[in-house]
């Protein structure tokens, strides 16, 4: 019977030549093996303290973005600093019954809360949308809504975009835009969060006096009050913030919500 | 066989006259991506340096059990383990500067003076000299790195390590910031210039012609 004490295991294991097919076999499955455990080891030990990272340079954006708009951190102190975080339902254009912040990321566990999008529908490359969205809003002494802050996603040419569109009251005129997530080239689309590029959005303008969705991102230089300048050599870059503003402003997006805002009905 | 060489001169050697970069052209495409400050030309090079040493150690301890057949795998394996690791370190503790430095602390894996070095000196000496090899070739490789990322720091922003050198024309002083230093381009000349200096100093470097261009050219009808 062979023997199996593990320590000769190994010292027969050790001596066999090094061209013997068992000997690489073995190798080949522990060097393996160990490096998967480290490479596993350290991104599990380490995840807490980078998504902790994450969310504190999406929190520092996000106040950036609302530093950054002129008249904003007057209004702001007026309020007692903060803004009201609302979850609204993206089909009824009204504030969501029975969910709440707290328990929104529960409720987009749920496939029902998500609706799928039709190709002709999904320009933004999202595939589903979910039908709840976190928003926030700065209301002004009489209550109205002064500025509005919306979550936007979609495609972009490499990876995922994430950005917050500030709107102001009129639910029409671009307050700012701050970019959350972005993977995109670094030097060319990664440029789409640099400061620069973010500040001439504030002051334009989302849609004629028609209704109808008039921004995007212009190849070259912008000509219109509806156009932001383009990027040079990221024109797919490009192209996708314009398909996501498009998405995200349209009927399938917060349109219905913004509607109902003018009306007064929120 | 030549005497073996002492440990001090196995550090000290790649420094300037075996300098991995500037002699063996090794690792430069992330010389040249990474230098735009003298803080992340930093961090990376010691993330390679970090990584070229304990892949040196790891590979060397192994060395008689590593089956030829498949050895360069084997070491790629281990030297992409590691520099995982390290970048996840590195967005964990350092997360500014790993987003400046984004996915070429990912391609030091590809980097060739990290191979180069496992394959032609850690397989065949024991763990101490290798690491020691290892721990010289890391830093030839971050002194031109600094070098480097100091010249454009300096003429692309007028800063070093972020603090203000020279008074640029934005914040009322004299200096037009180069921006062609902050371009890639600038990097390649910046490192041929090196290569150059060096070369004219030390004539022993200039590699002999394996192609003499001929007396006359070619007849090309």
């Amino acid at each position: 019977m062979a023997d199996m004490n593990p320590i000769t295991v190994w010292r027969k294991l050790l001596a066999l030549p090094n061209e013997s097919r068992t000997k690489t076999l073995v190798m080949a499955f522990l060097v393996s093996a160990i490096c998967a455990l480290g490479v596993s080891g350290a991104t599990v030990i380490l995840r807490p303290i980078q998504a902790a990272n994450r969310a504190a340079e999406q929190q520092a954006r996000l106040e950036g973005l609302i530093a950054g708009i002129p008249g904003m951190s007057e209004l702001l102190a007026a309020e007692g600093g903060s803004l009201s975080t609302v979850v609204v339902d993206l089909t009824e254009a009204k504030a969501a019954t029975g969910v709440t912040p707290a328990t929104l990321s529960v409720a987009l566990e749920d496939n029902a809360n998500w609706t799928g999008l039709s190709e002709g529908q999904d320009i933004a490359g999202l595939g589903q949308r979910p039908n709840y969205a976190q928003v926030y809003f700065l209301r002004g002494a009489d209550g109205e809504i002064s500025l509005a802050l919306l979550p936007i996603s979609g495609a972009g040419y490499v990876g995922p975009i994430d950005a917050i569109l500030a709107l102001r009251g009129d639910m029409n005129t671009i307050a700012g835009l701050a970019v959350l997530g972005q993977s995109e080239t670094p030097g060319l689309g990664g440029r789409i969060e640099e400061p620069a590029w973010l500040s001439q959005w504030r002051g334009k303008e989302i849609a004629d006096a028609s209704g109808a969705v008039r921004f995007a991102v212009a190849k070259g230089r912008a000509s219109s009050e509806f156009e932001v300048d383009g990027i040079t050599g990221a024109t797919r870059t490009s192209s996708a913030v314009t398909r996501i503003m498009r998405f995200w402003l349209g009927p399938d997006g917060y349109g219905p919500l913004i509607d109902a805002i003018q009306r007064g009905e929120f | 066989m030549p005497a073996r060489a002492s440990l001090w001169s196995t550090l000290t050697d790649p420094l300037v006259h075996q300098n991995p970069v500037t002699l063996q052209i090794l690792g430069i495409c992330s010389a040249l991506a990474v230098t735009t400050s003298v803080a992340t030309a930093l961090t990376m090079s010691a993330a390679l340096t970090a990584v070229l040493v304990m892949s040196a150690g790891l590979i060397s301890l192994i060395r008689h059990h590593i089956p030829g057949s498949i050895r360069l795998i084997v070491q790629i394996v281990i030297v992409a383990s590691l520099v995982i690791v390290i970048d996840q370190i590195l967005q964990a503790y350092l997360f500014e500067i790993s987003q400046k430095l984004s996915v070429f602390v990912s391609l030091i894996t590809t980097n060739c003076l990290v191979l180069g070095r496992t394959e032609s000196f850690s397989r065949h000496n024991p763990p101490g000299r290798s690491m020691v090899d290892a721990l010289g070739n890391g830093l030839g490789y971050s002194l031109v790195l600094v070098v480097i990322g100091s010249v454009r720091e300096l003429f692309g922003a007028g800063s070093l390590l972020g603090l203000q050198v020279f008074q640029t024309v934005d914040q009322g002083g004299w200096f037009t910031p180069l921006s062609l230093m902050l371009l890639a381009p600038s990097a390649f000349f910046l490192l041929g210039g090196l290569v150059w200096i060096l070369r004219t100093l030390l004539p022993d470097q200039t590699e002999t012609l394996e192609l003499l261009s001929p007396d006359k050219p070619e007849d090309l009808s």
